[in-house]
């Protein structure tokens, strides 16, 4: 038995074109989208806060009227975790979805439990130092990742579309595997392969010529048009990537290889719910034209615990840009810099931290030598994190004031200001963190 | 020669830490990105404070994996950075010269 397994998103913002092809011709039994950051949980939480049916993808009702039909007529079953902080609603509302296209009897499940927000007062997060308890009314969000078992539930019941919140981004994938071949949650070698599959898929087009294109070096055919990624994985874990016929991009050896390490430190310990995985000995074959076979994944017991990620209000940023061109323009810029510093200063303790950056010049690769020629034209940029959203909005009216009273031929000025929700994380034991599944039928 | 000639890299962030994966494009020239890239000389490239960098070599890919400390001025949600994700970091690095010795190729 081969299972096919294709990924319809990598972020929130993903394109839904490539997964609507995927659900009509990909021939699936499962499509997996990953649609969840970090700090987008701690949103959804306010977001929930404010209105109890919310709280989960705002492109969940898009996404889900794009694929529904047709993964219903195909028999692919979806996983998710778009449920964010609501899944309970999240599912509620791909069964207002089905129902509107007539998919009578689809059974849409929602997991629960990873939200832990009234049981770590005393958890200790590695980034603030301090325990999350101590954010007092500043934590908005506390979810441990959970890992395949309770979506294995949810498909063992039946669900034809399962939604979770935090779940580990390759256990969404792992899952549907565990589901198909029967294996055991603590044969770590399958475990490990599943989560292989899961990691090399989870951010959809990153496999397929994404995030990868370098003219002249790296070439992506038709990359505007390019295609998802799908998994032929064998009872055994291991697996074939490869994407649909007439699509753009690539799979090879090289994008493979370049996702395999995407986001791992250890190679041969990745630590994951379900499992340690070990890709210390993993290799790619091209076996035909966009197919990649991947071997060799293996997997250590799990650690027994989970990861927290713990969202908590940490103030404002705001930022202000402004160009200016010519001979003179780095100068002009930094002279621009000062000028808002000094400007800014009178705030005193309302700001945390700030910085001037030339755009074009040191502000991504901020290399402190670098003495590089000057461009025609320069962007300067100017960003602080202040304690208030007042204070974040004078960095932006700090900048545009340089029209008038700042350097010569300033122009373009755009500013903008948002709150900044940190993300420090913990650990909890594993068994302290019950998860359920509801189902809902349409 | 410039590292872009031999190898192609990808950057990813989990926190504050970053991971610069880099690939060389064919086998003959792992041994020599094997050899340039060490620790010290990818962590004093990339003005990375001493010790924050640490090696992973993956020989049968012709891959290695460099994770990074303290990268990401406190990780993306909160940091300043304009590329908060540091996901330019990679293709920055393969602007570092690599020592080729002429009687080996």
């Amino acid at each position: 038995m081969t299972v096919r397994i294709g990924a319809g998103a990598g972020f929130a913002g993903d394109r839904i074109e490539p997964a609507a092809d995927l659900a009509e011709r990909g021939k699936l039994d499962f499509l997996v989208f990953e649609c969840l950051a970090e700090r987008t949980i701690a949103l959804a939480q306010q977001a929930k806060l404010a209105d109890p049916a919310a709280g989960y993808d705002r492109m969940l009702e898009r996404r889900m009227r794009a694929v529904l039909e047709p993964c219903w007529r195909n028999g692919t079953r979806i996983v998710t975790n778009m449920g964010a902080a609501n899944p309970e609603a999240a599912a509620r509302a791909v069964r207002e979805v089905a129902r509107d296209l007539g998919l009578s009897g689809l059974k849409v499940a929602a997991v629960t439990g990873d939200d832990v927000l009234d049981c770590v007062a005393d958890l200790p997060l590695a980034e603030t130092g301090g325990t999350a308890g101590e954010l007092g009314e500043r934590l908005v969000s506390a979810n441990a990742y959970i890992g395949a078992g309770a979506i294995v539930e949810a498909l063992d019941a039946g669900a034809d579309v399962v939604i979770c919140g935090r779940a580990s981004d390759p256990s969404l994938f792992l899952a549907p595997l565990v589901h198909s071949f029967g294996w055991a949650m603590d044969d770590w070698t399958h475990m490990g392969r599943g989560t292989l599959v899961g990691h090399l898929l989870e951010c959809a087009a990153q496999i397929t010529g994404g995030y990868f294109a370098d003219p002249g070096y790296k070439e992506v055919p038709d990359l505007a048009r390019i295609g998802f990624p799908l998994g032929e994985v064998e009872a055994d874990g291991n697996a074939v990537i490869t994407k649909l016929e007439g699509t753009g991009g690539a799979v090879t050896r090289s994008t493979c290889i370049e996702q395999l390490l995407y986001e791992i430190h250890d190679p041969s310990a990745y630590i994951q719910p379900d499992v340690v995985a070990d890709f210390s000995g993993v290799s790619f074959e091209e076996i035909g034209s966009d197919r990649v076979a991947v071997r060799g994944g293996d997997g250590h017991p799990a650690t027994g615990k989970l990861k927290v990620s713990a969202g908590y209000r940490d103030g404002w940023i705001g930022e202000g840009q402004i160009s200016y061109a010519g001979p003179g323009c780095v100068a002009r810029a930094r002279l621009a810099i000062d000028i808002v510093a000094e400007r800014l200063a009178p705030l005193g303790d309302e700001i945390d931290e700030h910085r001037g950056d030339l755009i074009g010049y040191d502000a991504v690769t901020g290399l402190p030598e670098q003495q590089a020629p000057e461009p025609p034209e320069i962007r300067m940029r100017y960003a602080a994190r202040c304690r208030s959203c007042e204070g974040a909005g004078q960095v932006g009216e700090e900048v545009e004031g340089l029209y008038l009273c700042g350097p010569s031929g300033g122009g373009g000025v755009t500013a903008r200001v948002r709150e900044v929700i940190g993300v420090a994380s913990g650990l909890l034991i594993a068994t302290e963190v019950r998860t359920s599944i509801q189902i809902f039928e349409a | 020669m410039k590292l872009r000639e031999i190898a192609h890299a990808r950057t990813g962030d989990k926190g504050d830490i970053t991971n610069i994966a880099v690939i060389a494009y064919r086998a003959e020239d792992w041994a020599l990105l094997e050899a340039a890239l060490t620790e010290e000389a990818v962590g004093d490239f990339l003005g990375a404070g001493a010790g924050k960098v640490r090696r992973y070599a993956l020989p049968q890919l012709h891959a290695l994996n460099f994770v990074i400390g303290d990268a990401l001025t406190g990780g993306v949600t909160r940091s300043l950075a304009l590329d908060a994700h540091g996901k330019c970091r990679g293709a920055s690095l393969l602007d570092m010269q690599v020592q080729v010795d002429p009687t080996a190729r």
